[in-house]
């Protein structure tokens, strides 16, 4: 007995090692699973409050292009309204008014980015005390950002779309065709569209949008422009790179949006047609 | 060591720490050659540190570093693995007469050729270990290999200046 002691005590340093690598490893398996328990990342209360006031500082540096941002959204929506203000001599009737308010909007300032590992983080400097909630959808001006992973009081950590994992439901605007956005983890501007059949006609410069599909986004948010269309190694689905509209490296404010009427029905159902499929 | 060794120590600890995820995180070339200065620190502690402390605190400096890095368990990881190999190089590669007490191996103590020699395998194989956990998952091999290089040269230029600027002969900070 004495003497495996006395062995366990002459590996004793290689033994921590193994202990300490096995910890880490743990650490990226359970951070990285979709579902897993997120107790540490920069949305706690420590870290978020150090990189806001970081951001404090260095936000200076941004505001013109932020200013300019926030002028292009503004002309966007009274565009929009432009055209959604009934004229007097007609009546609006909604017709489903249980549709009207599914949607709700919140806006928040991005304290910390990455564009250049393969699991790319945001962190927001809202919380749920803010309303902010996990898997709110996350987008700015250009397109799609990502999407909520977890919530501390004031501060919110964001998976990116540039995050190998992360899958967004999206069709080419033109010919209303499905597929999914999925980055490759190689350049901060490209992801690929994938699920798309071999037989649809896809033609470069074609607008990618959320499908409605999707719990997350309202449909027709920007994702990107097709960029590249191949046969690709897969046998029944085309190799589609898209060009992200969205300017990762430059990220200010944002807005998240969370759907509020259609999520617990469409899981429910979601649930029932599985039960049935099973 | 005595308590001002000590001191400093700790305060260039969270000077490493702060210059890391304030300034160097924001600062890769080329979407390529990232700076992990903080390794550095690890491998500047002085000769006499056994591996089991600085096991300890490697993975508690690259724990901290992930947090803001929202990296999770990645440069912990890394950390660790050269913690875990610098005192066995450290003993390889011994220079005639030994080494002397207390004295950090830096490049002002112990010239630029034997420097070398032991830093830069210790940085290969820390930008190894997490660009290979990085990219686990995909199957990115080549530009994780492009990574890894130019991250190993960035981090050793980088090393080299802090140590030629804020460095003094015979002692820490």
């Amino acid at each position: 007995m004495q003497r495996i002691l006395l062995f366990l005590y002459s590996i004793r340093a290689f033994l921590l090692f193994i202990t300490l690598e096995t910890l880490a490893i743990w650490l990226v398996v359970s951070y990285n699973s979709p579902q897993g328990a997120v107790f540490f990342n920069s949305s706690n209360s420590f870290t978020g409050s150090f990189l806001n006031t970081k951001d404090s500082f260095t936000e200076y540096f941004t505001l013109g292009k932020t200013n300019e941002a926030l002028a292009e959204k503004n002309a966007q929506l009274m565009a929009k309204l432009a055209n959604l203000k009934p004229t007097k001599d007609s009546v609006f009737i909604p017709l489903d008014s249980g549709m009207l308010n599914s949607y709700e909007f919140r806006s928040a300032k991005v304290i910390n980015n990455s564009i250049n590992l393969r699991t790319n983080h945001i962190t927001l400097n809202k919380g749920a005390n803010d309303g902010i909630k996990e898997g709110m959808g996350v987008f700015n001006e250009d397109g799609i950002i990502g999407r909520v992973k977890g919530v501390s009081n004031n501060y919110a950590s964001v998976i990116s779309l540039l995050h190998t994992d992360l899958l967004i439901s999206s069709k080419i605007k033109s010919t209303d065709v499905f597929g999914s956005t999925q980055w490759d983890g190689k350049s901060s501007q490209k992801a690929k569209l994938k699920y798309v059949p071999r037989h649809v006609e896809v033609a470069k410069g074609d607008t990618v949008v959320t499908s409605g599909y999707n719990a997350v986004f309202p449909e027709g948010l920007l994702v990107g422009t097709i960029d590249e269309v191949s046969t690709g190694t897969e046998t029944n689905y085309l190799d589609i790179t898209i060009h992200l509209t969205a300017n990762f490296s430059t990220l200010t404010y944002v807005y998240l949006v969370e759907n509020n009427s259609m999520e617990v029905e469409l899981d429910s159902l979601q649930q029932i047609t599985e039960s049935v499929n099973e | 060591m005595n308590s001002k060794n000590i001191i400093s120590s700790v305060g260039a600890i969270v000077l490493y720490f702060l210059i890391q995820i304030l300034v160097l995180k924001n600062l890769v070339l080329f979407g390529m050659a990232f700076c992990f200065l903080y390794i550095i620190y690890l491998l500047l502690l002085p000769i006499e540190i056994k591996t089991i402390p600085l096991m300890l605190i490697a993975f508690i400096l690259g724990f901290a570093i992930d947090i803001f890095y929202d990296s999770m368990g990645l440069h912990t990881a890394s950390a660790v693995v050269l913690a875990f190999l610098r005192k066995p190089w450290l003993q390889v590669i011994t220079p005639t007469g030994g080494y002397d007490s207390n004295t950090p191996p830096s490049l002002l103590n112990m010239g630029i050729g034997w420097f070398l020699m032991y830093s830069l395998p210790l940085i290969l194989i820390h930008q190894l270990t997490f660009f290979f956990i990085d990219n686990i998952a995909t199957s990115l091999y080549i530009p994780m290999i492009y990574r890894t290089l130019s991250s190993t040269a960035f981090t050793f230029i980088i090393g080299v200046i802090v140590q030629v600027l804020f460095y003094k002969k015979r002692r820490g900070i």
